[in-house]
């Protein structure tokens, strides 16, 4: 699915990004700073964000997107609102993390490193997060979830489906 | 500190007693934070906060039991504390002198007698040396970490030591590192002091990717200043005046404790010009990575630094000569750092005293798995897997059996129970055909099916293989491929010969540790499981009942005929009759799984 990229609604935004730039430009190897605050402020890295980059940095734009696709935490697409993380670490997955992630694929019908339509929730397999002691574990925005059974995922996806209608 | 220190004494204090409560990610995992608040609020509530301390602490490292709260004096282990408990520790013990027996850790109870947390067996094997601090001061306070000899090393290497002499005295140590190469680390740190070029560059190596590792992340959450101390002391002996952490951008809180960390060692002068008023400088900066495992191959992790893809260069030339832009570069692991200024300021002596003949000082693993106490462990060179699985990690969940441990995470291999007295140091673990890698250790019972987990962990290196050379990039990708067949059912005795070859031949000739340690977790469950492997291809079973396209259904005796499994089945393969066990016809079954839901006894099973 394709999201385009709005620049009025990230004008500030974009403003704070670019002074960010300019500030970390001169630093020796600063491409890794410039794209960790491009996924903090806008949530991906689209190709309109990694052409500023390039302009401002004088580094082509092939070798800003070999990077961005090279490390699993940035971006092409826009993350949800909710950003989920299974662990699939050793620990995790001998107590049972693929059903975990499986079910949480089917309860909300996209695969690992989707997200959807509306932009709510987004899966990724992450890697340890060495909470190992609870495993499985799933993070929810944040929020940790340990010593999982298939059986609360629905109840856990939906409390964070309710606080949207609340809102 | 004196509270803490002094564990039974109730000596003068600014405080009466103190409550430790742990903030290492695992236990904030199990709402540590909440705990803490809900204490403090207790304590305003009661006007006692001027009686009582209430400190913010690094990993105890037994993660299973948390969230942890000790109480000092006597190191009072207050476990698996829930919402509520934090009140009534404030009530019942800290303000009313009262042990309150049923939220003690179980094992810490016996004949009335409240064992310090120290006491519990989890901790008597234990020997700290890298995790000294952890679970003992509070990271975010410099003072502390100096009141525990903080600093002195650095300060005996500056002014009673010349370079070469630091140099010698880690040679000396024996210390190798611990990221899991075992490289002897005085020599790393001669080859760097040697080379020609400048300036030099001091690196650490705070990637840590290995699922189920995450022993260096509670040394930088636990005990900041040891590892800031120690890249300090490494640039005096190498001549150099700057450094670079890399670390995981998955690890916030040790991002930021570092950050704050470096910050504050700066306003005390441990940082910056003229460090100690000695005419040597030497600043610190973070530098994030993005979730690419193989950065953490010290040529990776370079290129990356440099802001570029993690791909690896050719070695030689070595880091030591040509390292991050192209300048002679000093690269050691967290745990490796934690080590250093101790044996600086307690001498070579000291640590080569300690652990087996060839491999000196202790090794710090991390539990985790089908065991009974999940969590960090530091343990002497030369302790046996058994020890550490059975009487630190309290044995087997359940009834079951133990199959094998996996050290090394997807570098590593399994080892079986008839190696279980083998002393743990890093020629032991190679001959058997694993490695001490990072220090994981996944203990795994007899439900784990060998194949499969092999499987798991080629999934993990297809996925973060960088594709620079083909023996990985391929090579892995195509066992892979065989190990999805063989677990799916579809696999040729054939098979299991090609993926011995190829393992082999992926291990001679990648260009990096990750290419040429991908294969080990497949070729070493071939050496002990070969018949696993034989049982998936050959009888078409899965000896562990866990792949599920080898499973099938069968009813036990404990049927009472009602019928229901065979009204539901949508191809007719249940044949009985009424009041009579019945029989699955395990050709005609699609394993749709309908008997087993609708089975009133639960006499419909798996096997």
């Amino acid at each position: 699915m394709s999201f385009t990229f709005d620049y009025e609604a990230n004008a500030d935004r974009l403003e704070e990004f670019e002074s960010f730039i300019d500030k970390e430009k001169t630093k020796k190897g600063s491409l890794m700073a410039i794209l960790h605050k491009g996924q903090k402020l806008f949530g991906y890295l689209p190709i309109e964000i990694q052409e500023i980059i390039s302009k401002k940095t004088k580094i082509p734009i092939a070798e800003i997107y070999g990077v961005v696709t090279f490390y699993s935490q940035f971006s092409l697409v826009p993350k949800g609102k909710h950003e989920i993380g299974v662990c699939l670490g050793t620990a995790c997955y001998v107590r049972g993390a693929q059903d975990v992630l499986d079910e949480v694929k089917d309860q909300l019908g996209i695969d690992v490193g989707g997200t959807t339509s509306d932009l709510n929730f987004s899966i990724q397999a992450t890697r340890c997060i060495g909470a190992c002691g609870l495993a499985p574990v799933m993070t929810i925005s944040g929020d940790v979830y340990g010593k999982l059974k298939t059986e609360d995922i629905k109840e856990i996806l939906d409390s964070y489906r309710n606080e949207e209608v609340k809102k | 500190m004196a509270l803490r220190d002094n564990r039974f004494a109730n000596i003068n204090s600014l405080y009466n007693k103190q409550v430790l409560i742990c903030g290492d990610t695992g236990c904030r995992s199990s709402k540590s934070d909440e705990m803490e608040e809900e204490i403090r609020e207790a304590l305003k509530e009661a006007n006692a906060e001027e009686k009582i301390d209430v400190v913010r602490v690094g990993c105890f490292g037994l993660c299973e039991a948390g969230p942890i709260a000790v109480v000092y004096p006597g190191g009072k282990f207050y476990a698996y504390l829930k919402e509520g408990d934090g009140r009534r520790i404030v009530k019942e013990d800290l303000l009313g002198d009262k042990t309150i027996d049923e939220l003690i850790y179980p094992e810490s109870l016996s004949d009335d007698i409240v064992k310090s947390i120290y006491d519990v067996s989890f901790y008597t094997k234990q020997k700290k040396i890298a995790h000294k601090n952890c679970g003992v001061i509070n990271p975010d306070s410099i003072e502390e970490y100096i009141a525990l000899d903080g600093y002195l090393g650095l300060h005996k290497a500056l002014n009673e030591m010349s370079p070469q002499e630091v140099i010698d005295e880690i040679k000396e140590s024996g210390l190798r590192g611990r990221g899991g190469g075992g490289f002897p680390t005085g020599l790393k740190w001669q080859f760097t002091k040697d080379a020609e070029g400048s300036p030099k560059y001091v690196l650490c190596n705070a990637d840590e990717g290995d699922p189920g590792a995450f022993m260096d992340r509670s040394i930088l959450e636990g005990d900041p200043y040891s590892v800031i101390e120690a890249m300090t002391i490494a640039g005096y002996a190498i001549n150099a005046n700057y450094g670079f952490i890399y670390i995981r951008a998955e690890y916030p809180s040790a991002v930021e404790k570092l950050e704050s960390s470096i910050k504050k060692a700066k306003e005390l002068g441990l940082l910056g010009n003229n460090i100690m008023g000695t005419d040597f400088s030497f600043d610190l900066e973070l530098r994030l990575g993005a979730g690419a495992f193989v950065c953490g191959e010290e040529m990776a992790l370079i290129e990356s630094i440099e802001g570029k893809r993690g791909i690896p260069r050719n070695k030689p030339p070595f880091p030591a000569n040509e390292g991050l832009w192209g300048k002679p570069t000093l690269i050691n692991n967290v745990e490796t750092y934690a080590n250093i200024a101790q044996i600086i300021y307690k001498g070579s002596d000291w640590f080569s005293s300690i652990g087996t003949e060839k491999s000196h000082g202790t090794k710090v693993f991390t539990l985790g798995g089908n065991i009974k106490r999940t969590g960090i462990i530091e343990v002497p060179m030369g302790t046996t897997l058994r020890d550490i699985i059975y009487e630190i990690g309290g044995g087997i969940i359940g009834d079951k059996e133990f199959k094998a441990v996996q050290t090394g995470g997807p570098s590593g291999g399994c080892i079986t129970k008839d190696y279980l007295d083998t002393p743990i140091d890093y020629d032991n673990l190679t001959a058997l055909g694993s490695m001490m890698g990072s220090g994981g250790m996944i203990v795994m019972d007899d439900s784990t099916c060998m194949v499969d987990i092999a499987r798991f962990f080629l999934e993990f290196t297809v996925d973060e293989s960088c594709g620079k050379c083909t023996p990985c990039r391929e090579g892995t990708k195509r066992m892979l491929e065989i190990l999805e067949k063989i677990v799916a059912g579809k696999g040729t005795l054939e098979d299991i010969d090609t993926l011995e070859n190829l393992g082999n031949m992926i291990k001679i000739s990648s260009l990096c540790g990750l290419g040429q340690s991908a294969p080990n977790p497949v070729l070493s469950t071939l050496r002990y499981f070969r018949d696993e492997y034989e049982a998936h291809v050959v009888d078409k079973k899965c000896p562990a009942g866990h792949c599920k396209a080898l499973l099938e259904y069968y009813i036990d005796d404990t049927c009472i005929g009602c019928r229901k499994c065979a009204r539901n089945c949508p191809v007719n393969c249940i044949s009985g009759k009424p009041k009579e066990v019945h029989v699955i016809d395990t050709e005609a079954c699609i394993k749709c799984g309908n008997c087993m839901e609708v089975c009133p006894t639960n006499s419909v099973h798996l096997r």
